[in-house]
C-alpha cells in the first residue's frame, strides 16, 4: 500500500473524489495554477481544468460566500482557506449564511460543501497562521467540524465530508502535513463522520485528542508507560461535531481518569464541553477531575510558541497528577 | 437617469416603450397594486398585534415588479427583504406568503424566520437574511453554478442603497466582474438605510458609478417607472444571458413607509421630503398611462380593487387555519439527520408520541 504523507493523502482525496463526481470543485487563493501554497491541490487544475479548479479573488467572504451560492445551485464546492487564522473575514458568511441555509430555508435550500482550512501552531508562524479557531465553528449549530491527525483518516475524513450533505469544516493540522506519514489505500474509502478512533489501549487514564496534538499525546503516552507504568488509552475523537460521545464514555468508564488536550485556548474551548458531557454521562466512573491541557488564554505568541502547546512534558504531568490524585 | 413615462402618465420617448402586449401591461398593474394592498393590509394586522413584523415596499413597487418580470421562470432572485413583489412576479401563491409571515405549520420555511423571509426552491426565490448585503455572494456563485453546468440561468439580486457600503457588496461585485457571471446586481435606492441617508452612505456621485471600479456595466434608471425598470432589467438579462456578463442597476426611488413596522421615519425626516414622491408615485403613474392609452377607467379600478380586495380576505382566511409548527420540528433541518445531542435535547422537551397518547386516553 502506497505511503503518503497528509498533503499527499488531501490531494488523492480531492482527485479522487473529482473523478467520482462532477459536481465536485475546488476554489480558493492560490489553489489553480499554483496548486495551493501547502501544494494541496497540486495536479487538480491540470486533470480537471480551471473551470473546476480555480483561483479566486482575494477574499475570503467572497470565497465562501460565492461557494454557498454553487453549493446552493447543486453543487459539492470545496473551497480552501489558505490558513485558519484568515477565515474571520468568512465568518458571517459561515455562522450565518452556511450553517443556517438549510435549517432557515425549512429544508428547501442545502450547502454541501467543505471548507478545507489548515490550523494549528508549531510552523513559527505567529498569531496570523497558527491559530485553532474550532471551538467557534463547533458552537455553530448546522456545521460538522472534522479535524484528521493522520493520512488514512485526513483522505477517508475528507471523502466522506464532500459526500455529507451538511457543511463542513475540515481542520488540516498543518504542523504534521508531512511529518505524518503512513499508508494510504489508492481510490475511494471513507472513514465515518462522528466516529472516535481508539488509537492506543489502556487500564489507567484516557487521553482524547484530535489534530496535531494527537502525535504529542503518542508520544506522552509511550514515555509514561515506560518510565512510569502509566497505562495511557489514547483516543483520536477526529471529529469533533458530532463528536462521539459512546467511545469515550466507554473508555472513561473502563480507566476511571480523563485528560483532553487541544491547542486551543482553554476557555470554552472543546475541551469544556467534553468535560461538561463526561460530567453529566459518567461522573460516577470518574477517579479524578477532568484534566484540560490546552493552550493557554492568551494570543498565539510567536517567539514562545513551544511553551504555548501543550508538549510532551506538559501532557506528561497532567497524566502523573491525575493517576496521583 | 433613464425613463420613459413622465410622473404625470405620458410618454417621453414613443420608441423606448418596451413591447409589453396589454395582457402583460395589465398583469404587471395588477400585481403592483396586490404588492401595495397586502402591504397595507399586513401593516394594520401589525398594529392590531396579529403579526410581530412587517416590512412594506410603498412607492417601490415599479422597481421591484418591473425588474423581476425581466427574468424567464427558469432564472433566480435572490431577494433582500422588501421584494413581495418579486416573489408575487415569480409566482408565489400569496397563501404561501402569508403562511411565512404567520410563521405556522404550513409555512414552506417552518416558522423558522421573522416575517417577510420568505424562500422557494421550486420558484427558484432564495433564502432571506437579515444582515445586509450578505445575499450578494450567493447570487454571483449561484451564477456560476448556473455556468458551470451549462444552463443559460440568470440570477437577479436585490439589495438597497445601505448594502452598497457592506464589505459582501464590494466582494460580490468584483467576483462577478472577474468571472463575468450572468448576475443582475440590482440596488433599490430608496434613498434611505432605516435613519441614514443616501449622503451619507457614500461620497460617490451615485451608485451605479460604483460598477466602474469593478469594471461592469453601471446604469441609473428611474425606479418609479416600471417601464424604465422593465425595458433596462431585461437588457441587462439579455446580456447576461448572451455570456456578456453583469450589470449593476440603481433604480432611484424613494421608501416612502418606514424601514418596518418597528421604525418610525417621523423621527428623522420631515414629511416635506416625502411629499414630492407621493406625486412620483408608480402605480398612479402606471394607472395614468394605462387610462391616457384607453386601457383602464374608474370602474376597471374599482373591480381591480374589490378582487385583490376578497382575494386577501380569503387568503387571510385559510393561513389562519393552520396554527403553530409543533415543537419538535424546531430540531429538524439543522442537519440532515439528527445527531445524538439533539435528538437527546429534543427528547428532553418533546414527550414520546406513545405517552401523549396515553395522557389524552386517560
Amino acid at each position: 500500500m502506497p505511503i503518503r504523507n497528509i498533503i499527499q493523502a488531501v490531494n488523492d482525496g480531492l482527485r479522487t473524489e473529482m473523478r467520482r463526481d462532477p459536481s465536485v470543485v475546488v476554489l480558493g487563493e492560490d489553489v489553480g495554477r499554483f496548486g495551493g501554497v501547502f501544494r494541496a491541490t497540486k495536479g487538480l487544475q491540470g486533470e480537471f481544468g480551471d473551470h473546476r479548479v480555480f483561483d479566486t479573488p482575494l477574499a475570503e467572504s467572497g470565497i465562501v460566500g460565492t461557494a454557498i451560492g454553487m453549493a446552493m445551485y447543486g453543487f459539492r464546492p470545496v473551497p480552501e482557506v489558505q490558513f485558519a487564522d484568515f477565515i474571520y473575514p468568512a465568518f458571517d458568511q459561515i455562522v450565518n449564511e452556511l450553517a443556517k441555509m438549510r435549517y432557515r430555508s425549512g429544508g428547501q435550500f442545502t450547502c454541501p460543501l467543505v471548507i478545507r482550512t489548515p490550523y494549528g501552531g508549531g510552523i513559527r508562524g505567529g498569531h496570523y497562521h497558527s491559530q485553532s479557531p474550532e471551538a467557534y465553528f463547533v458552537h455553530t449549530p448546522g456545521l460538522k467540524v472534522v479535524v484528521p491527525a493522520t493520512p488514512y483518516d485526513a483522505k477517508g475524513l475528507l471523502i466522506s465530508a464532500i459526500r455529507d450533505d451538511n457543511p463542513v469544516i475540515f481542520m488540516e493540522p498543518k504542523r504534521v502535513y508531512r511529518a505524518a506519514r503512513g499508508e494510504v489505500p489508492d481510490g475511494g474509502y471513507t472513514v465515518e463522520l462522528g466516529r472516535a478512533n481508539v488509537v492506543r489501549e489502556g487500564l489507567d487514564v484516557t487521553v482524547v485528542a484530535y489534530g496535531a496534538m494527537l502525535h504529542n499525546c503518542l508520544t506522552a503516552a509511550e514515555q509514561s508507560e515506560e518510565e512510569e507504568g502509566i497505562s495511557c488509552e489514547v483516543v483520536d475523537l477526529r471529529s469533533l461535531m458530532p463528536f462521539d460521545v459512546e467511545t469515550v464514555l466507554s473508555s472513561v468508564q473502563k480507566t476511571g481518569r480523563l485528560v483532553i488536550v487541544h491547542e486551543a485556548p482553554r476557555t470554552c474551548g472543546f475541551g469544556a464541553e467534553l468535560a461538561a458531557t463526561v460530567g453529566e454521562k459518567g461522573l460516577l466512573h470518574l477517579q479524578a477531575p477532568v484534566t484540560r491541557i490546552t493552550g493557554f488564554d492568551t494570543p498565539f505568541p510567536y517567539a514562545r510558541e513551544e511553551d504555548y502547546l501543550p508538549g510532551i512534558e506538559r501532557i506528561r504531568n497532567g497524566l502523573r497528577e491525575i493517576v496521583e490524585f | 437617469m433613464f425613463s420613459i413615462l413622465s410622473p404625470d402618465g405620458d410618454v417621453k420617448s414613443e420608441a423606448d416603450i418596451p413591447a409589453l402586449g396589454l395582457d402583460q401591461q395589465l398583469h404587471l398593474y395588477r400585481l403592483m397594486c396586490l404588492n401595495r394592498m397586502v402591504d397595507d393590509q399586513m401593516i394594520r394586522l401589525q398594529r392590531q398585534g396579529r403579526l410581530a413584523f412587517y416590512v412594506g415596499s410603498r412607492g417601490e413597487e415599479a422597481a421591484i415588479i418591473g425588474s423581476a418580470f425581466a427574468l424567464e421562470q427558469r432564472d433566480w432572485v435572490v431577494p433582500c427583504y422588501r421584494e413581495l413583489g418579486a416573489a408575487l412576479v415569480k409566482g408565489f401563491p400569496l397563501v404561501d406568503l402569508v403562511c411565512q409571515l404567520f410563521g405556522n405549520s404550513r409555512d414552506l420555511t417552518k416558522g423558522r424566520q421573522m416575517p417577510n423571509h420568505y424562500a422557494s426552491r421550486d420558484l427558484r426565490v432564495t433564502s432571506i437574511s437579515s444582515p445586509v448585503g450578505s445575499q450578494i455572494p450567493h447570487a454571483i456563485g449561484l451564477a456560476m453554478g448556473a455556468r458551470l453546468a451549462d444552463q443559460d440561468e440568470v440570477v437577479l439580486v436585490y439589495f438597497g442603497d445601505g448594502a452598497t457600503s457592506q464589505g459582501d457588496f464590494h466582494v460580490a461585485t468584483n467576483f462577478a466582474g472577474v468571472f463575468k457571471t450572468p448576475t443582475i446586481l440590482f440596488c433599490r435606492n430608496n434613498q434611505w438605510a432605516i435613519s441614514v441617508p443616501v449622503e451619507s452612505q457614500t461620497a460617490s456621485r451615485n451608485l451605479a458609478v460604483k460598477a466602474t471600479a469593478y469594471g461592469i456595466e453601471g446604469i441609473r434608471v428611474d425606479g418609479n417607472d416600471i417601464f424604465a425598470v422593465y425595458d433596462v432589467t431585461s437588457k441587462a438579462v439579455a446580456k447576461a444571458r448572451r455570456g456578456e456578463g453583469p450589470t449593476l442597476i440603481e433604480a432611484v426611488t424613494y421608501r416612502r413607509g418606514g424601514h418596518s413596522t418597528s421604525d418610525d421615519p417621523n423621527s428623522y425626516r420631515d414629511d416635506a421630503e416625502v411629499e414630492p414622491w407621493v406625486e412620483r408615485d408608480p402605480i398612479l403613474r402606471f394607472r395614468l398611462y394605462l387610462t391616457r392609452q384607453g386601457h383602464w377607467d374608474d370602474d376597471k379600478e374599482q373591480a381591480l380593487e374589490d378582487e385583490i380586495r376578497a382575494h386577501i380576505r380569503s387568503t387571510l382566511e385559510e393561513a389562519s387555519r393552520s396554527g403553530p409548527p409543533s415543537l419538535d420540528t424546531i430540531f429538524d433541518d439543522v442537519y440532515d439527520e439528527m445527531p445524538w445531542h439533539l435528538r437527546e435535547q429534543m427528547e428532553s422537551v418533546c414527550m414520546p408520541e406513545e405517552f401523549q397518547t396515553v395522557e389524552q386516553g386517560s
